[in-house]
């Protein structure tokens, strides 16, 4: 059987932890060139030479206090789940620094193995490390590797096994901190040695260097023997008065300058230099990309770049899949009978899921594009420029890439922009960044966006799509500055951020990421989005009329059909109940086979007795609906046709087309009839009461409420809830035709509704990742607090429209 | 000459040496982990459009830091590189 093991990878953020962790496991973590990317630790595991190796991808950290909520992570995991064994990968480009966090782990007295990754990266910087000085000096060994190329990873692994085969007891290394410190530790030490409460897997003179360090979690562990707790107090008071009166400098700095001390001699005889050149390449560019004119120019010019990108390149796609889905709609038209079953897959399971799949290709390639400059190491730049500004709202310049990923530049996702606000250290500012989120321009806001623009402000679509992204980083953030303000109070974190080197992105780097962001948004499709449409189409069909109320409109609907039949002008062409059975059925097909031109189905309708009817109706109804004042007759008929027949083929189709047009009414005012007397129709019309200031009717409100599942939904709901379709002419006419028609719509009406749909609830993937970052309470505060937005802004758009005499 | 002065009135790039970090609590452990301590070479990069954050180059990687943190860190730089008018 095999051996198990568990070994910790510890590092740096941005040393390539992950990295290494996909190379040695095989799996396919998130890596990215900015630090503090995985937060959470992560497991995979590898079989090498007899042995079963967990491997656990710790969170990166620059050191092992208690003060966030990676460091305390990573610590945790290392004090109670005791790994065999702690491989701390560090950077070899930037050996300090890294060196930094081995030293604390020595001082914890982890079984301790270091990757030097990223030789080859020092290499080109002309920095040359005598891996084995570096080993004996500091006591560990040390293995070199270049993770992204799957170089030393065998040699890692062998390594590995080879020092778990002979496991060794915790040992604490003993380190310098000046006289005074070292006294105190020693001091605190052996007290804690001599009482009893503190769990043996604590080393103690870790403790007592936390002590001195001002570690709160460690003085609470402490605290459950009070009489200790006050000692060591005592100790660490008398310190802290001490190191403030001699250097100026609380403990918890003269260790930490001790620490460099001790390891810039290290670094001093291992790491050699071949070229003193001050700038490398990456300090180059950053002379241009970060340029005080030059830079924003090019950052406007690479945002708008990857807006031209996502949009252009999207555009086949989603025609494909638009086409599909109609496809697949004809299909299931034809298979599956009408009635409660179709309507049900149609509405409910097609129109749903496919509006989200349908705008899966935007949200590809905007990912795509994000993850392009966050590979490169462009994005960390992004915020370093505009911190400045972002700091005026109470956010960090880390804020911008959520912000991005949630929509920033319009087709994006809330919930990975969401779990990208991890990498912002303070509480406050993250959680200010996390709800203003919703404000931005996801992909699912996309299609209800474009349909009310191209209705209603045809002629400025693209003034129009730009406006509204900025509209919605006003409102993010002047929320984020209302929320510092009052809920989200306090001061900032400090911004010492490092910039990481530019990089070329690799292919599969750049894949993994937009894949697993994607898939996020995928996934949405199959689980919620997919439940809600099922339900949403429930609420719209339950309670149906009653029966008496059908049969009232089917009665009216019979009276239109025998006055068909008596009809003077049609008795010659329609003669009883099955012909106007059959020539209702013929006209439909004839219109699809005009509109399609096939050639095949056209010669055959051509042998009914029906035909020249058929096509008389045509072209009265065509002419009725170009030419608004009417149409004259006389033109409506085909050439070919002359004399008394051609008036009595016109006035035929005339009254036809005037029966079929009551019998419309009739089906529009029972569908109606229908929807109101819904769950949601009900629902609709409570709403009503709260909406009509702004202007929303209760289909308006369905719409909306559907919107609170997922956004996508939102332009389903409106077509199904606005459903035309089998009238006269029988076809379907699009919700963009109904609503340009419709007198109760105005493009103020439009605009404000844009700006709801744009600010109110977020959807509920986006809660439920809410909820997993912060708690109950953020989630319920984001709700009113969006409704609130939106309601008041609306408001004042549709009233102030309103009085502006628009 | 060698002359001290806070580190957010280098000019850009600028050398110095860091000779006292007075931050304490939060701030001083975030500037002090990233390696900014006493003896420390240091070279301004430069700064954001906004003249905030500073962009510095410590032990081989680039540092970014609010002009109010920069504050807390004092810096040795030889005198006659910064007339006083320059700087702000
Ligand atoms: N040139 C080079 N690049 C590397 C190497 N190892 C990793 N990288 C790159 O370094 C960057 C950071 O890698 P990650 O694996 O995400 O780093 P991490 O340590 O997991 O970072 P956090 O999760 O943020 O703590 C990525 O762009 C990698 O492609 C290497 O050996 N050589
Ligand atoms: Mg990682």
């Amino acid at each position: 059987m095999k051996k198990k093991i568990t070994i910790a990878l510890a590092g740096n953020p941005n040393a390539g932890k992950s990295t290494v962790f996909n190379a040695i496991t095989g799996a396919r973590q998130h890596i990215a060139n900015y630090p503090g990317v995985t937060v959470e630790k992560k497991y995979g595991s590898v079989d090498h030479k007899g042995y079963r190796i967990e491997v656990v991808d710790l969170p990166g950290t620059y050191s092992l206090t208690a003060y966030s909520l990676e460091e305390l992570v990573a610590r945790n995991f290392l004090i109670n789940d005791r790994p065999d064994l702690v491989v701390d990968i560090v950077d070899a480009s930037n050996l300090d620094r890294n060196l930094y966090l081995t030293i604390q782990l020595k001082e914890m007295g982890v079984p301790l193995l270091i990757g030097l990754n990223m030789v080859d990266i020092a290499k080109s910087r002309g920095i040359i490390i005598d891996h084995e000085q570096l080993s004996s000096l500091l006591g560990v060994p040390v293995v070199p590797m270049v993770a992204r190329s799957n170089k030393g990873t065998d040699e890692l692994l062998d390594k590995i096994v080879e020092l778990v085969s002979n496991p060794r007891e915790w040992q604490p290394a003993k380190i310098s901190y000046g006289l005074d410190i070292d006294r105190a530790i020693d001091e605190i030490e052996s007290i804690i040695k001599a009482s009893n409460i503190i769990d043996e897997k604590y080393p103690a003179r870790w403790l007592a260097l936390k002590c001195l360090e001002g570690d709160e979690q460690v003085f609470a562990s402490l605290e459950k023997d009070p009489d200790l707790s006050k000692k060591v107090r005592a100790i660490t008071q008398r310190v802290i008065k001490h190191t403030l009166s001699t250097l100026e400098e609380d403990p918890e700095g003269v260790i930490a300058d001790h620490r460099y001390g001790y390891l810039t001699g290290i670094t001093k005889s291992t790491l050699k230099r071949q070229i003193q050149s001050r700038l490398n390449m990456s300090d180059k560019i950053d002379k241009v990309m970060t340029n005080r004119i030059l830079g924003p120019i090019l950052m406007v010019m690479i945002l708008y770049g990857m807006y031209l990108f996502t949009f252009s390149a999207s555009e086949a796609p989603i025609h494909w899949l638009d086409m599909l889905f109609s496809k697949l709609k004809v299909i299931i038209c034809t298979v599956v009978p009408k009635g409660h079953l179709q309507s049900l897959i149609m509405s409910g399971i097609v129109d749903g899921v496919g509006s989200v799949l349908g705008f899966v290709p935007i949200i590809m390639f905007m990912f795509f594009a994000i993850a392009i400059i966050e590979d490169s190491g462009y994005m960390a730049r992004i915020a370093f420029m505009l911190d400045r500004v972002l700091r005026w709202f109470g956010l960090h310049g880390n804020s911008v890439i959520s912000l991005i990923i949630s929509g920033g530049i319009s087709g994006g996702c809330a919930v990975p922009g969401i779990m990208a606000t991890r990498t912002l250290r303070d509480p406050k500012e993250r959680i200010a960044t996390l709800l203003v989120i919703p404000f931005m321009n996801c992909g699912a806001k996309l299609p209800v966006y474009a349909v009310l623009i191209t209705v209603f402000f045809s002629k400025n679509q693209t003034t129009m799509m730009f406006l509204l992204t900025i509209i919605s980083w006003i409102f993010a953030l002047f929320a984020a500055k209302l929320l510092r303000l009052t809920v989200l109070k306090g001061s900032q974190t400090p911004f010492v951020m490092e910039l990481p080197p530019y990089r070329l992105p690799t292919l599969k780097g750049v894949c993994i990421h937009t894949w697993e962001r994607t898939f996020q948004y995928i996934k949405k499709a199959g689980t919620i989005i997919l439940g809600l449409s099922i339900l949403l189409w429930a609420m719209m069909t339950f309670p149906q009329l009653p029966a008496n109320q059908i049969r009232a409109f089917e009665n009216q609907k019979n009276r239109i059909n025998r006055m068909i039949l008596h009809s003077p002008a049609l008795k010659k062409y329609i003669k009883d109940s099955k012909d106007l059975r059959q020539i209702d059925r013929l006209y439909a097909t004839y219109v699809q086979t005009v509109t399609k031109k096939d050639k095949k189905l056209i010669t055959k309708l051509k042998k009914s007795r029906f035909f020249p009817l058929l096509k008389a109706i045509y072209t009265t109804d065509r002419n009725k609906m170009d030419s608004p004042r009417g149409y004259n007759s006389d033109t409506t008929i085909p050439e070919s046709i002359t004399g008394h027949i051609k008036d009595e083929l016109s006035k035929a189709a005339h009254e036809y087309i005037r029966y079929k047009q009551m019998e419309e009414k009739i089906d529009a005012a029972q569908r109606q009839a229908a929807l109101k007397h819904t769950v949601a129709g009900w629902l609709g019309q409570k709403l009503e009461f709260f909406t009509r200031p702004l202007g929303f009717d209760y289909r308006t409100d369905i719409a909306l409420v559907g919107g609170f599942a997922a956004k996508e939904v939102i332009l389903s709901t409106l077509g199904t809830a606005y459903s035309l379709s089998d009238s006269i002419v029988n076809q379907s006419k699009s919700l963009s035709k109904r609503l340009t028609t419709d007198p109760s719509w105005t493009p103020l009406k439009a605009f404000t509704l844009i700006i709801f749909i744009m600010l109110y609830v977020p959807c509920i993937a986006t809660l439920a990742s809410i909820r997993k970052e912060t708690s109950w309470n953020w989630v319920w505060f984001s709700i009113c607090f969006n409704l609130t937005v939106a309601y008041t802004v609306s408001l004042i758009i549709s009233q102030g429209g309103r009085i502006a005499g628009m | 000459m060698k002359k001290i002065i806070p580190m957010r009135k280098m000019l850009n790039n600028q050398d110095g040496i860091i000779k006292k970090v007075s931050a304490t609590g939060e701030m001083g452990r975030r500037i002090r982990e990233m390696g900014l301590v006493p003896d420390t070479e240091i070279h301004v990069q430069g700064r954001a459009p906004l003249k905030d954050p500073v962009a510095i180059k410590v032990r081989d990687c680039v540092l970014t830091l609010r002009n109010n943190e920069a504050n807390f860190i004092q810096v040795e730089i030889d005198f006659p590189d910064t007339p006083e008018k320059n700087t702000k």
